[in-house]
C-alpha cells in the first residue's frame, strides 16, 4: 500500500523492541482503546541512561511503527536526551506519516515522557510537571 | 497467494461485461441523442440495456433511470420522495441507523430543511422488521427507505414484508439494493418496492454507473439539470459503454444467482466456523439472513487497520470498518448501531467473497488470519491487561 512510506512498513512489519520488561524502572501508557490507539513503553534505566526499552501497542500500522522507531531512537541514550525526542523527529525518521496519522507519533513522544515521569516518581526525583504530557490536554479523541 | 475478498467494496469486471462494452467505445460511439445512424445505434443499445434491466427487476423499461451509481440513485430517490411529501405537507421519513452514507447524508440534508427523520434501531443482530416500520409510520410519513442488505455486516432485511406494510399504509418505499442486486432475488412488483437503487460495480459490472427503478407515476426531482436524457429526469450524455456493461453483468449475475449463492454460502460458512474458533471473536450481522458472500468479525484486543495491512502483506485484500483506514476516529456507524462498543468496533474485519474465490483460498485465510490476530494480540497492551485479569473481556 502506498498509504505509508517503506520505513513505516518496515517498522510496522518488523517492529523493534516489542515486548515487556519485567521490573521496569519506568512505565508509561498513553491513549485509550476507545480512540483506537494505546501505547505502553517500558524503560530500564541505569545511571540516568536508558539501557533497555520495550513497547506494546494497540493501534494502527503507523502507531506500531512510531512506537518501534521511537524506542530505537532512545535506546542507550541519557534520559535528558530521550526527553528531547519530539514527535516530529519520530515522524521524520519514518520518512513522514500521513497528516491524519501524525497523532501516532505524538503518542510515542508522550509515552516515553510518561515512562520517564513514572521513573522519577518511583525514585522520588523532583521534576517540573509542566514539562510532561497530560492526556486531558489533548483533544484527539474528544474525551 | 493473491486473494481478493473485498467484493462488497467493488468487484472485478466479468468477461461478459467487458466484451459487451468494447464495441461501444470505438465502433458504436455516437451520442444517443444524435439523429444520424451512429447516434441511433447507440440509442438502440440503451433501449436494449433498459429492457434487459427492467426484465430482470420485474418492471417496465420506462421505470428505469440510469445514474452514475448507487449514491446518485439513493440521493435522487430520497430527494424526490421528500419533494412529493413536502407538497402534501408530509415531512417525516423513516430509515434505519445503519444505512449507507449515501442515504444517511441525504437525510441529514433534508433534516436541515425541516424534515423529521426517524432512524429505526437495528438491534444486536442488525436487522429491521416490518413491525418496526409499521409502528413508526405516521400520518405525515412520506417515505420509508430501508436497505435490502447491509454493506458492512451483510444482514438481509425482510424487504417484501416492509414493502407490504408501506403499500398498505400508502407510504412510498425505497430500498438501497446496491449490495443485493445480482446477489439476492429482486421482483419490484411482488416485493412492493416503489424505488430501488443499484450499482453495477457490485456485481462485476463497470464503476460509475447504476440505475434507479421508479414506479410509474412517481414524479422524480432532477439532481442534474440540462438535456432531456432519461426522460428529462437525469441530464447528461449517457455513459453508453458502462450502461451496456451493467446490463450484461446484471444478466449474468441474475442468471447464475442461485448457483453462485449456494457456492458462496458454503465458503462463507466455512470461514465463519473457522474464524469463530478464534478466542474472543464475534460474528457481526444476522447469521441466518445474510448475504451469501459476507463474513464480518470483531476480534478483541486488536485494531483493524494493522490487521488489514498484515493480511495485505500475506496477499489477502480485505476490509474493515476501522476508523483508522478512513482517517476519522469514529469507528463504523454500523458496528456502533448494533451495539458494539468503540473498543471492539476498532478491531473489525470484513471478508466479502465472489464466485472467483476458492476453497483453497478459504483454507489459506483460515490459517493466516488466526496467526495475524495472535501476533497483534501478542504486542497489544489491551490484550495483556485482559489476559492477566486487570481488565474484563468484552467479547466472552
Ligand atoms: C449499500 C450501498 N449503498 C450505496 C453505495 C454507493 O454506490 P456507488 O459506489 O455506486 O455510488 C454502496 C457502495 O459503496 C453501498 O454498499
Amino acid at each position: 500500500m502506498a498509504l505509508y512510506s517503506e520505513k513505516v512498513m518496515d517498522h510496522f512489519q518488523n517492529p523493534r523492541n516489542v515486548g515487556v520488561i519485567e521490573n521496569a524502572d519506568g512505565i508509561g501508557e498513553v491513549g485509550n482503546a476507545r480512540c483506537g490507539d494505546i501505547m505502553k513503553i517500558y524503560l530500564k534505566i541505569d545511571a540516568d541512561v536508558i539501557t533497555d526499552v520495550k513497547f506494546e501497542t494497540f493501534g494502527c500500522g503507523s502507531a506500531i511503527a512510531s512506537s518501534s522507531m521511537a524506542t530505537e531512537m532512545i535506546k542507550g541514550k541519557p534520559l535528558a536526551e530521550a526527553l528531547q525526542l519530539t514527535n516530529k523527529a519520530v515522524a521524520e525518521a519514518l520518512d513522514g506519516l500521513p497528516p491524519h496519522k501524525m497523532h501516532c507519533s505524538v503518542l510515542a513522544e508522550e509515552a516515553i515522557k510518561k515512562a520517564v515521569q513514572n521513573y522519577y516518581d518511583n525514585n522520588g526525583i523532583a521534576y517540573d510537571p509542566a514539562e510532561f504530557p497530560n492526556c486531558h490536554d489533548c483533544e484527539h479523541c474528544g474525551m | 497467494m493473491n486473494i481478493y475478498v473485498d467484493n462488497a467494496a467493488t468487484t472485478r469486471m466479468s468477461d461478459a461485461a467487458v466484451a459487451a462494452m468494447m464495441p461501444y467505445m470505438q465502433s458504436v460511439y455516437g451520442n444517443p441523442s444524435s439523429l444520424h445512424t451512429a447516434g441511433q445505434e447507440a440509442a438502440e443499445a440503451l433501449v436494449t440495456a433498459r429492457e434487459e434491466m427492467a426484465a430482470l427487476l420485474g418492471c417496465e423499461p420506462r421505470e428505469i433511470i440510469f445514474t452514475s451509481g448507487g449514491s446518485e440513485a439513493d440521493n435522487q430517490a430520497i430527494v424526490s420522495a421528500a419533494r412529493i411529501g413536502q407538497r402534501k405537507g408530509k415531512k417525516h421519513i423513516i430509515s434505519s441507523a445503519f444505512e449507507h452514507h449515501a442515504v444517511l447524508h441525504t437525510l441529514k440534508k433534508l433534516e436541515k430543511e425541516g424534515f423529521e427523520v426517524t432512524l429505526l434501531e437495528v438491534g444486536s443482530v442488525g436487522t429491521v422488521t416490518a413491525a418496526q416500520v409499521a409502528e413508526a409510520i405516521r400520518e405525515d410519513t412520506c417515505l420509508v427507505t430501508i436497505m435490502y442488505a447491509n454493506n458492512e455486516i451483510g444482514s438481509v432485511m425482510p424487504i417484501a414484508e416492509i414493502g407490504a406494510v408501506c403499500r398498505e399504509k400508502g407510504v412510498l418505499f425505497h430500498t438501497d439494493a446496491v449490495q443485493a442486486a445480482g446477489h439476492l432475488a429482486i421482483d419490484v412488483k411482488a416485493q412492493n418496492i416503489d424505488m430501488l437503487s443499484l450499482s453495477a460495480h457490485k456485481f462485476h459490472g463497470p464503476k460509475g454507473v447504476g440505475a434507479l427503478y421508479v414506479r410509474k407515476g412517481i414524479l422524480l426531482t432532477n439532481l442534474i439539470e440540462g438535456g432531456a436524457q432519461e426522460r428529462g429526469k437525469r441530464a447528461g450524455t449517457e455513459n453508453v459503454p458502462a450502461i451496456v456493461g451493467m446490463a450484461a453483468a446484471f444478466k449474468e449475475a441474475c442468471g447464475l444467482r442461485e448457483q453462485n449463492a449456494a457456492y458462496l454460502t458454503a465458503l462463507r460458512d466455512k470461514l465463519i466456523a473457522g474464524l469463530s474458533a478464534i478466542p474472543h471473536s464475534v460474528l457481526n450481522g444476522d447469521p441466518e439472513n445474510r448475504l451469501p458472500g459476507n463474513v464480518h468479525f470483531c476480534f478483541e484486543g486488536i485494531e483493524g487497520e494493522s490487521l488489514l495491512l498484515l493480511l495485505d502483506a500475506k496477499g489477502i485484500c480485505a476490509s474493515s470498518g476501522s476508523a483508522c483506514t478512513s482517517g476519522s476516529l469514529e469507528p463504523s456507524h454500523v458496528l456502533l448501531a448494533i451495539g458494539r462498543p468503540h473498543e471492539i468496533a476498532h478491531g473489525s474485519l470484513r471478508l466479502s467473497l465472489c464466485p472467483e474465490n476458492t476453497e483453497e483460498q478459504v483454507d489459506y485465510m483460515l490459517k493466516a488470519i488466526p496467526e495475524v490476530v495472535a501476533y497483534l494480540r501478542g504486542m497489544s497492551p489491551v490484550w495483556r491487561d485482559m489476559v492477566e485479569g486487570r481488565k474484563e473481556f468484552i467479547i466472552k
